[in-house]
C-alpha cells in the first residue's frame, strides 16, 4: 500500500519532462493570447494614423482645427471641425456636471453614512444601470426626455437644479455649519450656537437655490433634442462608474483612518470631509477620468438625441441648442464616406477618430499615473 | 494592370450572363433598392431558374458598376451625369434609361402648427437659417427648428437638389438617421419643419402644400407637386426583347409592378 503510494509520487524522468513541457506550452499559449490583445491596440492606433495621414496632408491642420463650417459633401467641401470639437467638450463637460457631484455623493453616502445590509442592495442596483445598452438609453432620451424638455423645459431645468445642488448645498450647510460651530465654541454654549447657525444656513442655502430655479423656471426651449438632453442622459450613463470606482477608493482608506479621526474628536462630517475624501482624492479623481471617458466615448445616445447641428451654439456654454459630437459623426458619415474610399471625406472621418483615440488614450494614463500614486500614498 | 483585371471580370460576368442558368446583377442606389428587390423576388418566384442579385452601394458606385460591365442594372436615384455617360461610352456601354417608379418629399410640420402652405423659395431659406421664426411665413412666434436626413441618404441628396439648389444647408439645422426619426422628432416638436418620404405621412404630421400643392401619389405624378424626382434603373442597351432582363425591367409597367412600387412608399409612373 504504502510502496505504491510512494511510486505515485515520484515521477519518471520522461513524465517530468512531459509536464515540462506542457507547462511551457500552456504559458506559451496563454502569453499569445495577451499579446494579442496588446497588439491589437497597436494595430488600432497604427491603421487609424495611416487612414488619418492622408487627410491632415491633403487638407492641412489649420482649416480642420480652427474653422467652424462642417459640409464635407458639399462643394466645395469644408472641413471645420472646431464646431464638433466644440459640441463634444460641451457634452462631455455638462455630463461631469451631472454625474460627478451625484455620483461622489452617492459614492460618501454609500461608503460611510448607509448601515451595511442596506449598501448592498443599492449597490448593485446602481450598477444595472450599467448594464442598460446605450440605444435603449438613446430611445429614451429621443422619444420621451425630447418632447419633456420642449413641453415642461423650465419646470425640468428647475427642479433639476434642486436634484443637483440641493444635496450639494445641504452637505456644504452641515460642513459649513460644523466648522462654524467649532469656531464658536469658545464664545456661546453649543446649543445655542447650534440653533442659530444651522436655521441661518439653511435658509440662506434654501433661497439661493429657490431664487435659481425661480429664475429656470420661465425658460423655454425650442428644441428637446440639445446638448442638455445628451448631457443628462451621459452623467446617468457614467454614474455608475464613477459611483463604483469612488466608493472603492473611500472604502480603501480603510477603518483604521475613520477610527483615528474620531478618536480626535471629529466628528462624522468632518471626518468625511476632512479624513476620508483627502486620503481617496486620488480614487475619486479616476473614477472622475474613467466617467468622462464612458461619456465621450458614447455614440448611440448622442447620435439619437443631440441634434448633430454642426455648429458652436451661442453662447458657447448654451446647453439648450443641438450639438454634434465627434463620435457621432464618425457613426453617421461613415456610410456615404465608404462609397467614396480614398476622398478626403473618408479620411477626415479617421482625423476625428485618431483625435479621440488620442485624448481617450491620454486620461487613461492620466488616471492610471493617479491611481498608482494613490497606491503608493496609502502604502499599499 | 487593376484595368485589366477590371475588363477580364467583366468579361467573366457578360459570359456567365449568356449563359442557360441565367444571372442579373443590380447595383446601386439604396433609394430605388427596395424596389429592385421587390421586382427581384417576385420574378424569380415565378422564374427559378434566373438568379437576380441586388447591392445597394449608392447611385455613383451603381453607374460605375454600368460603366465597368460588373452590373447588368444600374439602379440610381439621380440620373447620369455626363461624365458618367462619357465614362461608359469609353468602355463601349450604352447606357438606357428607364423610370421605374417616381418619389415624392413632403414637408412636415407639427400639427398644431397653422401654417397650410410654403413656397420652394421659403423652404430653402427656412433650411438656409435665413428665415427662422415661423412669424417671417405666417406662424405663431416661435423659432424654427429644422430637421434634416443625414447627408448619406438619398433622400438628402433629392432634397438637397430639388430645395436647396446646391446651397448648403444652414449650420442650425438638426440631422436625424432616418425617415422615422423625422417624423419621430417632428410630432413631438411644435416648432419643427422636417421632410420624408411619402410612406411617412400620417396622422401625427402635417405635410404642407408647397407652391400650393398638397403631396399626393396624383400631384406627384402629375408633376405638380414640386419637390418630386424620377427613379431610375439603367441598363446597358436596351434589354433584348423577350430576354429575362427585358421581363424584369418590365415588371414596372405591370399591375403588380405598380403594386409593389405603392407599397414601398413610392408612386407608380402610371395610372392604372
Amino acid at each position: 500500500m504504502s510502496k505504491k503510494a510512494n511510486t505515485s509520487l515520484i515521477m519518471s524522468d520522461a513524465a517530468s519532462r512531459q509536464q515540462r513541457i506542457s507547462s511551457l506550452l500552456g504559458q506559451a499559449i496563454l502569453f499569445l493570447i495577451t499579446s494579442l490583445s496588446t497588439i491589437t491596440v497597436f494595430f488600432i492606433f497604427y491603421f487609424i494614423l495611416k487612414d488619418a495621414i492622408p487627410f491632415f496632408k491633403s487638407e492641412g491642420f489649420k482649416e480642420f482645427f480652427t474653422t467652424t463650417r462642417w459640409y464635407p459633401s458639399g462643394s466645395p467641401a469644408e472641413f471645420g471641425a472646431l464646431p464638433i470639437f466644440v459640441g463634444t467638450g460641451l457634452v462631455t463637460l455638462g455630463a461631469i456636471v451631472v454625474a460627478v457631484p451625484l455620483g461622489i455623493a452617492a459614492s460618501v453616502c454609500l461608503s460611510d453614512l448607509l448601515p451595511f445590509n442596506v449598501r448592498q442592495i443599492v449597490k448593485p442596483v446602481i450598477e444595472i444601470l450599467a448594464a442598460i445598452p446605450s440605444v435603449a438609453y438613446g430611445f429614451f432620451a429621443l422619444v420621451v426626455f425630447a418632447p419633456l424638455l420642449q413641453n415642461h423645459g423650465g419646470a425640468i431645468l428647475s427642479t433639476g437644479v434642486w436634484i443637483v445642488l440641493g444635496p450639494i448645498f445641504a452637505l456644504l450647510t452641515m460642513v459649513l455649519g460644523d466648522l462654524l460651530l467649532d469656531k464658536l465654541r469658545n464664545t456661546m454654549s453649543p446649543k445655542v450656537a447650534t440653533s442659530i447657525v444651522f436655521p441661518i444656513l439653511g435658509t440662506l442655502s434654501f433661497l439661493f437655490l429657490y431664487r435659481l430655479s425661480a429664475n429656470l423656471s420661465g425658460v423655454e426651449i425650442s428644441s428637446g433634442t440639445n446638448a442638455l438632453n445628451v448631457s443628462i442622459i451621459l452623467g446617468i450613463m457614467a454614474l455608475p462608474t464613477v459611483v463604483s470606482v469612488a466608493e472603492d477608493a473611500l472604502q480603501a482608506a480603510g477603518r483604521e483612518l475613520r477610527e483615528g479621526s474620531y478618536a480626535l474628536g471629529a466628528t462624522r462630517a468632518e471626518t468625511i470631509i476632512k479624513t476620508i475624501i483627502p486620503a481617496s482624492v486620488s480614487g475619486i479623481l479616476a473614477a472622475v477620468i474613467l466617467g468622462v471617458m464612458r461619456a465621450i466615448g458614447e455614440t448611440m445616445v448622442v447620435w439619437m438625441a443631440s441634434g448633430n447641428a454642426a455648429r458652436i451654439p451661442e453662447p458657447w456654454y448654451n446647453m439648450l441648442q443641438p450639438v454634434r459630437t465627434l463620435t457621432a459623426t464618425i457613426a453617421g458619415d461613415m456610410g456615404e464616406a465608404d462609397h467614396v474610399t480614398g476622398s478626403s471625406r473618408f479620411h477626415v472621418l479617421f482625423a476625428m477618430a485618431f483625435c479621440l483615440l488620442a485624448f481617450s488614450f491620454i486620461m487613461n494614463l492620466i488616471s492610471e499615473i493617479i491611481v498608482k500614486r494613490s497606491r503608493k500614498k496609502l502604502g499599499k | 494592370m487593376k484595368k485589366q483585371i477590371l475588363t477580364a471580370t467583366a468579361a467573366l460576368a457578360l459570359a456567365g450572363a449568356a449563359h442557360a442558368s441565367e444571372t442579373i446583377v443590380i447595383d446601386g442606389s439604396t433609394t430605388v433598392g427596395p424596389i429592385a428587390k421587390a421586382f427581384a423576388e417576385y420574378y424569380m418566384a415565378a422564374n427559378p431558374e434566373v438568379n437576380i442579385t441586388v447591392s445597394e452601394s449608392g447611385s455613383g458606385n451603381g453607374a460605375k458598376a454600368m460603366v465597368n460591365g460588373t452590373c447588368d442594372v444600374a439602379i440610381m436615384s439621380r440620373p447620369m451625369k455626363d461624365s458618367e455617360f462619357k465614362a461608359a461610352a469609353d468602355h463601349g456601354a450604352q447606357p438606357v434609361a428607364h423610370v421605374v417608379a417616381l418619389d415624392g418629399l413632403p414637408i412636415l410640420v407639427h400639427p398644431s402648427n397653422p401654417v397650410q402652405d410654403l413656397t420652394v423659395e421659403q423652404i430653402r431659406k427656412i433650411f438656409l437659417g435665413e428665415i427662422s421664426n415661423w412669424s417671417q411665413v405666417g406662424g405663431p412666434n416661435k423659432e424654427i427648428v429644422t430637421i434634416s436626413r443625414d447627408t448619406n441618404s438619398g433622400t438628402y441628396e433629392t432634397f438637397a437638389g430639388l430645395v436647396m439648389n446646391k446651397e448648403k444647408i444652414g449650420e442650425k439645422c438638426e440631422y436625424v438617421g432616418s425617415n422615422g426619426a423625422i417624423r419621430q422628432r417632428v410630432q413631438t416638436t411644435p416648432a419643427a419643419i422636417g421632410y420624408a418620404g411619402l410612406g411617412f405621412v400620417d396622422k401625427t404630421v402635417k405635410a404642407l402644400k408647397v407652391n400650393g400643392i398638397y403631396p399626393s401619389p396624383e400631384t406627384v405624378q402629375t408633376g405638380e407637386y414640386p419637390i418630386a424626382r424620377p427613379l431610375f434603373m439603367y441598363t446597358n442597351g436596351y434589354p433584348k426583347l423577350g430576354s429575362s432582363l427585358y421581363q424584369f425591367m418590365t415588371i414596372h409597367l405591370t399591375e403588380d409592378g405598380q403594386e409593389m412600387v405603392e407599397e414601398i412608399g413610392f408612386v407608380p409612373v402610371t395610372a392604372y
